[in-house]
């Protein structure tokens, strides 16, 4: 049974990204709504920073330590499915397997009186705890190659290189774009909750209103971040179909 | 003879770390008072040669022997009691440093002293791992290793150590940080397992209103946690005014609660789904045939055979419930959340560290439970 045709409007990728950027220009004309339904405050919407300020930041502090934790996850799933790294594979998933038990927020907390505070250690501590899903991801994509494709390519002349790129990274890319997904959600979460150490992201809003109880402020920042979330989830299903359902 | 030859790069490996992080790093640091930054002292300053004998085997190990299950065990035991060594030295060097200074000064342990720590429990994980032992056996490992360390501590040998002094200043906060972290945790799962078993079921029989709510969980699931927090605020604030007699209010233990469960009930009703999808059509329609009526057929063969899924998914859930509760603090939940953010506001590693230590090892422990009843279902399931 094919799925019935969606119209484009229908896609709830672009009405969630229209919602989001709707709401990043819009913020301001929302306050007469805010104001009704939060008469107690005086300032009814966030305006120490542009939302858009925030997003940028939010945005710019998970693509780097994204991009810090593929190149990193990558090489070093692929180096211990080498023969040649074999001798650290179980190492290595013993770190990933004890690493993904302790909370993203956790490593945050220690990094940044460690490090120093500010968006450097947070970033560090995003790239670090993000490696685990996608290095988790590499290996088992890689594992789940059946040996016959590899030798067949081997028949064909290929190369241990052409072997790698062309076979073994290519059949497990959608097991790897997975654990790209899960690794980029989780530090779109902790990037939020960095804002309780200093950094600006779209957190700010949220941790500024839950200590002045400005229950609009939270409200504010909470929707952007999840429609942050949705979008970028969304958008990956979209990239590598095999992920929907 | 071939001479020398790399046996165990990995072992390599982690001797070299340790090698350079004994060496450049401090293992202990010493402040005149709990607010200034202190001064490291490095591994090499306080030790003297013989107390590296743990060393030797894993030194042969990875490059002079061939593995075998001796090696293995050797390389064990030398990592567990490395792991007592660099606890006992850092307790042993805060004594002796308490003695010499004022009474506020504070001895904290170094980031030499964790990467240490954490090297020497690599290589018994990993030396563990390559004896293939029962799930016991590892437990009975675990405890040994941990019960010269909780000896020290109960001991009092750790009192000269900052964490330590921090805990005895909020002991009571700590206790109480305890009890409220369990408190959430257990009444998040509860709910969870009682919505999430029947819930799955109902998805894997194919009902329509249980998939599409598991599609719902799933949005929820992708959204960020502070902002789940965030969100329940106002409706739940809405719902305390409009209901006085619940107790409840929009921050504090029923949004966490609440927010967690939506949190926890996906991977449950998942692994629950794919646990039933895993019992074999043949097997159900054998034990049918057999006469076992239908209520039978579900407690003794289907849930049986999908517990196995059932409880990689509670494992999962548990884990990450014991992680987020952590967040809730920021909604005024407390927890160890409450001690974390509370040490990062006032820049105090100790203070951080007294509440993220016994999330992550609450985390660790959990994990580990579940592994062990899991291996133990695996062991049982071989036998028959």
């Amino acid at each position: 049974m094919t799925p019935p045709r969606r119209h484009e409007w229908a896609d709830p990728l672009c009405w969630s990204l229209v919602l989001l950027l709707a709401l990043l220009a819009g913020m301001g004309q929302l306050g007469p709504l805010f104001a009704a339904a939060f008469p107690a405050l005086d300032r009814p919407v966030y305006v120490q920073d542009s939302f858009m300020a925030l997003m940028l930041a939010h945005v710019g502090l998970v693509a780097a330590s994204s991009a810090v934790s593929i190149g990193l996850g990558l090489v070093a799933g692929v180096v211990v499915t080498r023969p040649a790294g074999k001798a650290f594979r179980a190492l290595t998933e013993s770190v990933v397997a004890m690493g993904q038990t302790i909370p993203p927020v956790a490593v945050l907390a220690i990094a940044v009186p460690v490090l120093g505070f500010g968006p450097t250690p947070a970033l560090i501590a995003l790239a670090l705890y993000g490696l685990l899903p996608i290095l988790q991801a590499t290996i088992s994509g890689i594992d789940a190659v059946p040996p016959g494709a590899r030798d067949a390519a081997t028949g064909l002349g290929m190369n241990a290189a052409q072997v790698l790129t062309k076979i073994e990274l290519s059949l497990a890319w959608p097991v790897i774009v997975a654990g790209i997904r899960s690794s980029v959600l989780i530090n779109i979460g902790t990037a939020a909750i960095a804002s309780t150490v200093g950094v600006k992201t779209l957190g700010s809003p949220i941790i500024i209103g839950l200590s002045g109880f400005n229950t609009a402020y939270v409200i504010q920042g909470a929707l952007l971040v999840g429609l942050l979330a949705v979008v970028t989830d969304l958008a990956f299903e979209r990239w590598s179909p095999q992920l929907a359902g | 003879m071939t001479g020398w030859r790399v046996r165990d790069p990995a072992l390599a490996l982690l001797l070299l770390v340790g090698l350079v992080a004994g060496y450049s790093l401090a293992f202990v640091s010493q402040a005149p008072n709990r607010l200034v930054s202190g001064t490291g002292i490095a591994l090499t300053a306080l030790l003297e040669w013989q107390q590296l004998w743990p060393l030797a085997p894993l030194l042969l190990a990875s490059v002079l022997l061939a593995p075998t299950r001796r090696l293995h065990a050797l390389v064990a035991v030398a990592a567990g009691l490395l792991c007592n060594v660099w606890v006992w030295l850092a307790a042993e060097q805060a004594q002796r440093l308490a003695l010499t200074s004022s009474t506020i000064a504070r001895i904290s342990l170094g980031a030499g002293f964790w990467l240490l720590l954490l090297l020497s429990a690599l290589a018994l994980a990993d030396a563990v791992q390559r004896l293939c032992l029962g799930a016991w056996a590892r437990l009975l490992v675990a405890i040994v290793v941990l019960l010269p360390m909780i000896y020290l501590g109960t001991s009092g040998g750790l009192e000269a150590l900052s964490l330590v002094k921090e805990y005895r200043n909020r002991q009571d906060v700590f206790d109480a940080a305890l009890a409220r972290h369990l408190q959430i945790v257990v009444a998040t799962l509860l709910p969870t397992l009682l919505l999430a078993l029947p819930l799955g079921l109902a998805a894997q029989r194919g009902r329509p209103v249980a998939r599409r709510l598991l599609t719902a969980l799933g949005v929820v699931q992708t959204v960020p946690s502070i902002a789940v927090f965030a969100l329940l605020i106002a409706p739940l604030g809405a719902l305390a005014a409009a209901l006085p007699g619940l107790h409840i209010s929009g921050i504090g233990l029923a949004p966490a609660v609440v927010a967690l469960t939506l949190y926890a009930l996906l991977p449950v009703a998942r692994s629950t789904a794919a646990g039933f999808d895993t019992v074999p059509q043949a097997v159900v329609d054998a034990a049918r045939g057999m006469g076992l009526s239908g209520r039978q057929v579900f407690w003794q063969i289907e849930l049986p055979l999908a517990l196995p899924l059932l409880l990689a998914g509670a494992r999962v859930c548990t884990v990450q419930t014991i992680g987020l509760a952590v967040v809730a603090a920021l909604i005024g939940a407390g927890g160890f959340g409450a001690i974390v953010f509370q040490g990062l506001l006032s820049s105090a590693l100790d203070l951080v560290l007294l509440g993220v230590l016994p999330v992550v090892a609450m985390a660790l422990l959990a994990d580990a439970m579940f592994g062990a009843a899991m291996g133990w279902l695996q062991q049982r399931a071989g036998v028959q």
